[in-house]
């Protein structure tokens, strides 16, 4: 039997999390959320806690010189590192569309990295 | 050159007050941008956690900007690109919005109706009157976030960080997802200036640490800043001698509040609320200045994007009834009494005659407070009672008021928030 | 290759102010500066004040200069293109046994011939400035008194200077002086310089080259001076420059409007032993705004923008030290205050006495006039909207706060001086000037001098070659 006290991060509000676990390490019950996104964030971070990572990957040829990515969804964050190196080599030609997908998969998490603004290409 | 409505300013706020005023059946609508492209300061905020609220799913700030950009392009309202208002008059009734642009030139535009969207800026050092050198690398949060993410560039590697607003929380994660130590934030009142959520996953997930009551006592550095010291400081927020730490690093980052950019708003003369720093608006968020209107984070500074365009789509609705002779003759005005823990309301003072069904009024407390209350009292008597477990005053709250609560008679209205019974305050 | 005629070392107002006079006659001139731009010293931070001269001592360099000094600004500001404003000062008893002191500083005021002085009374005083405070018992009134901007002195004096023949070298110390058969050899951080004449104009610095040269050492302190700047919604809080008459509560500071509408508090003086510390202090800033207030009252310090400090050169014989101290090596030491409303009159007298030296003829093709970069923000809306007609850039604003436009910016960097540097840019179109202090304008700014300077982001500065402004380019754009 553990206890962890969290904050929620699913919303600005902020609620204070109690996740109790058993022996096994998993999770008995969450209380003090006021939502369901507040439960699965409290199972989960106590659990494989995962993340969304927001970066830059740079553009050829577009108006402006970087463009901004996401991770589709979140990914486990001990690999938050190892996405940022490959948003890091990556790059992607002008025109971008928001969703246009930039990394496949990336390093094998089984998510995407998409744009998350429109770059048109230079005239 | 005429317009119905003028909207000053394209970012979240502009550009959900000129749909609203489209939508409301006003069709010249024209929006004044300076920037290249609209979407304001969203389009530097590259992080997730906008559009929770508006659109029940977690965007990106250019993701967020980018529904409302279409959504305007495709109700056909212009926007005019690297134009800068530099005056703002009303002479006889009538209201004329003066701007320059590399395009057109100098403009004269006469409108029906302004809707303030300017929003705010980021206070910067000298405000502060922190001693010491005055050398290259100390930045607000936000210029750096501009680097960073429009531009490439990191603006240093060894970070200290003034301040736990949100902007600064956000950067401390970014600079160091790109390689940069951030050393600390030090935060000199006894609370986070920031969202929860930010302290959680900015500061905690990266092991940096936040140095509540603690600020910056000193730069060095004569070129690049080479180090800062920090102390704690007393409850009146005097450093206390003998807790100096010297902390090595090239870059200090400001995040120490942002000021409603009100330059355009005192040009005509419309009164400022200096708890605010925005202007005085009444139910129909309309400044002292008849037919200006103001919303978003000119008005006063919000915490999330999602309330502001709930703001400016009242603002940009009412502007438009304005425009289109709909609003109801004024009747009374009663003043809100902010009391108990709260610092301020939005609006200021409310009409019943001219309120809509609902009104939500805005608000922030001055200091935190834990098992709490907000109660609205119309003439001394209660109309609404809502537990709140903390409020802070990082975090803006809300009570929505009821048209039917009004009989005609009222004088006084009274917004309250503490604690309830059993509950305390802190701070 | 021809040896210069003159070399005067350092290009704050001092140096400009001779290389400007120097033109006027035909020569070869070169102003060596240690820096990156003009007034990088004493120059760019000081009170900004044309003082009327009273307060100097009767037949003192600095009395004399002054007096000149005062009497020519006017014309040379309208000449290089630069606001002046004769806003008079008010000289401010804060104690009525001090009065016999103000009555001291009004004759000998007299004396170094300055017009326009009246004695007031406290209430007379107060009349024409409501916020002083009710401590004030009595006010020396001097109407010539006026604000000027400092840099732009200094800058429009060196510009002009360019367009009548004179060189500027940046980034040029001198390290050693070698007297030679015809004049000197100037030894610098770049190459070697041989002329006839040099002339000492190096603030701070001007003590050890004199001592170099000289066996009758001159002895300079770094005079430290800590100011505090107020938002332009604040600017008028009083008309007068507000000085407090030295007495028992020490010397006072000064409360001044500053030609772009901007409220200056200061300075303190603190002798330091580096003349490269420019750090505010906490002490300094407390000190202040108490010292302050004993004379005005109601003083907006919240609405404090920035706060700076300065470095004055102060000599310890106290006054300006004018003269060919060695052959053919001529001193403008101990330049501080009055320096800035002394320069005018420094410079011509320099110049003459190197002119005769030199039998320098006259350069016929002298021209006075200057023009600085337009300021749009000052304009009528028809002047401006013809200005952008010209020149689309100057309807792409920049610096929202100062309402600089790109082209404003542009005619800094592409001037015959022009801005290589942040700071630079600041101090010639005041981009970065305002309540923001450059927060948003500055990633702009940048841009638009990597571009204009065919360089990168990674090289631009904020000024000094240490000062840069970003460590790494994170993401470049894709190069194929």
């Amino acid at each position: 039997m553990a206890e962890h006290e969290l904050t929620c991060i699913g919303c600005p509000l902020g609620c204070a999390l109690r996740v109790e676990t058993d022996d096994t390490g998993a999770v008995v019950r969450v209380t003090g959320n006021t939502c369901k996104r507040g439960e699965d964030y409290g199972r989960r971070e106590v659990t494989c806690p995962t993340r969304t990572v927001t970066s830059t990957v740079r553009v050829a040829g577009g108006k402006e010189p970087v463009v901004p990515v996401r991770t589709r969804t979140d990914i486990p964050k001990d690999r938050i590192f190892a996405c940022m190196e490959a948003v890091r080599q990556a790059h992607i030609a002008a025109p971008v569309s928001i969703g246009d997908v930039v990394l496949h998969n990336v390093c094998g998490t089984g998510v995407d990295v998409i744009a998350s603004k429109a770059v048109p290409a230079r005239e | 050159m005429r317009h119905d409505i003028v909207i000053i300013g394209g970012g979240p706020a502009g550009l959900a007050a000129a749909i609203s005023a489209r939508e409301a059946g006003v069709e010249d609508v024209l929006i004044l941008e300076r920037e290249q492209e609209l979407g304001g300061i969203l389009n530097q905020c590259i992080h997730n956690g906008f559009g929770l609220h508006t659109f029940q799913e977690e965007l990106t700030g250019p993701e967020y900007a980018a529904r409302y950009i279409e959504k305007a392009q495709a109700l056909g309202i212009p926007a005019q690109l690297g134009a800068t208002v530099i005056d703002l008059a009303r002479e006889d009734g009538v209201l004329t919005v003066t701007c320059v642009s590399r395009q057109a030139g100098l403009q004269c535009i006469q409108a029906g109706a302004v809707v303030l969207c300017m929003g705010c800026r980021e206070r910067p050092r000298g405000a502060l009157n922190i001693p010491g050198c005055r050398p290259a690398g100390i930045f607000s949060a936000g210029t750096a976030q501009r680097l960073v993410n429009r531009e490439g560039y990191l603006p240093g590697r060894k970070v200290v960080i003034l301040g736990s607003g949100d902007i600064g929380l956000i950067m401390a994660r970014r600079m160091t997802l790109e390689g940069a130590q951030v050393q600390c934030v030090a935060e000199i009142q006894p609370y986070s200036g920031g969202l929860k959520r930010n302290i959680v996953q900015c500061l905690d997930d990266y092991g940096i640490p936040l140095k509540l009551s603690h600020t910056v006592v000193d730069i060095r550095g004569k070129e690049r800043v080479e180090g800062v010291t920090i102390a704690a400081v007393d409850d009146r927020m005097q450093p206390i001698p003998g807790t100096e730490e010297d902390i090595p690093c090239d870059t200090l980052l400001l995040s120490v509040g942002l000021i409603p950019e009100n330059e355009l708003s005192r040009q005509i003369g419309v009164e400022i609320s200096p708890a605010t720093n925005g202007p005085r608006v009444n139910e129909s968020l309309e400044t002292s200045i008849p037919g200006v209107f103001a919303c978003g984070n000119v008005l006063h500074v919000h915490d999330l994007v999602d309330y502001v365009s709930e703001e400016a789509e009242q603002a940009g609705r009412n502007a438009a009834r304005a425009v289109l002779g709909q609003s109801a003759e004024t009747g009374r005005e009663i003043p809100l009494s902010p009391t108990g823990a709260i610092r301020y309301t939005v609006p200021a003072t409310l009409d019943p005659a001219r309120m809509q069904e609902t009104l939500t009024v805005r608000f922030r407390v001055k200091e935190t407070v834990k098992s709490g209350q907000i109660r609205v009292l119309l003439d001394g008597k209660e109309v609404l009672r809502r537990n709140r477990p903390i409020m802070a005053p990082g975090e803006m709250e809300q009570a929505v008021l009821k048209k039917e609560w009004f009989t005609g008679t009222e004088q006084t209205l009274e917004v309250w928030a503490g604690p309830r019974e059993g509950g305390n305050t802190n701070g | 290759m021809k040896p210069y005629d003159v070399v005067v070392i350092g290009a704050g107002v001092t140096g400009a102010a001779v290389a400007r006079e120097l033109s006027r006659r035909k020569g070869r001139f070169v102003v060596v500066e240690r820096s990156g731009d003009v007034g990088e010293g004493t120059s760019k931070a000081n009170s900004a004040i044309v003082h009327a001269g009273f307060d100097a001592l009767p037949g003192t360099l600095k009395a004399k200069m002054n007096v000149q000094g005062s009497q020519v600004m006017e014309d040379l500001a309208r000449e290089l293109d630069i606001p002046y404003r004769r806003n008079g000062a008010l000289v401010t008893c804060l104690n009525p046994e001090d009065l016999p002191h103000l009555q001291e500083l009004y004759e000998r005021g007299l004396q170094n011939g300055v017009q326009g002085l009246r004695l007031l009374s406290g209430d007379e005083a107060r009349a024409m400035e409501p916020n002083l405070s009710q401590r004030v018992c009595g006010a020396l009134l001097a109407e010539t008194s006026a604000i000027i901007c400092p840099f732009e002195l200094t800058l429009g004096l060196a510009e002009s200077a360019v367009q009548n023949g004179v060189e500027f070298r940046f980034s040029t110390a001198v390290q050693g002086l070698e007297k030679t058969e015809t004049g000197w050899r100037v030894h610098t951080s770049q190459d070697v310089l041989e002329t006839r004449v040099v002339v000492n104009a190096a603030g701070v610095a001007a003590g050890e080259l004199h001592n170099a040269v000289c066996d009758r050492p001159i002895h300079i302190v770094p005079r430290k001076g800590e100011y505090m700047l107020l938002d332009k919604t604040v600017g008028d809080h009083v008309s007068h420059t507000i000085f407090q008459l030295p007495g028992k509560l020490g010397k006072g500071v000064l409360v001044s409007p500053t030609v772009h509408g901007n409220l200056l508090v200061g300075p303190t003086a603190l002798d330091v032993e580096d003349p490269e510390d420019l750090a505010v202090t906490a002490a300094g800033l407390k000190d202040l705004q108490e010292k302050a207030a004993l004379a005005v009252d109601r003083l907006p310090l919240r609405q404090v923008i920035t706060s700076f400090a300065g470095m004055r050169a102060h000599e310890t014989g106290d006054d300006f030290v004018l003269e060919e101290t060695a052959e053919n090596f001529f001193d403008a030491a101990g330049i501080e205050s009055p320096g800035l409303s002394s320069a005018p009159a420094i410079g011509a007298y320099l110049a003459d006495r190197i002119a005769q030296k030199l039998s320098l003829p006259e350069n016929p093709d002298f021209d006075p006039i200057r023009h600085a970069v337009p300021h749009l923000a000052g304009m009528s809306p028809q002047e401006r909207a013809a200005r952008i007609r010209e020149n689309p850039a100057y309807g792409a604003i920049v610096c929202r706060c100062e309402q600089i436009s790109e082209g404003e910016i542009l005619d800094a960097i592409h001037a015959p001086l022009g801005a290589r540097t942040l700071d630079g840019v600041k101090r010639r179109t005041r981009a970065g000037m305002g309540r923001c202090q450059a927060g948003f304008c500055s990633p702009r700014v940048m841009e638009l001098l990597a571009r204009e300077l065919h360089t990168d982001l990674l090289a631009v500065r904020k000024n000094g070659p240490e000062s840069r402004l970003v460590v790494e380019q994170i993401r470049g754009e894709d190069k194929p």
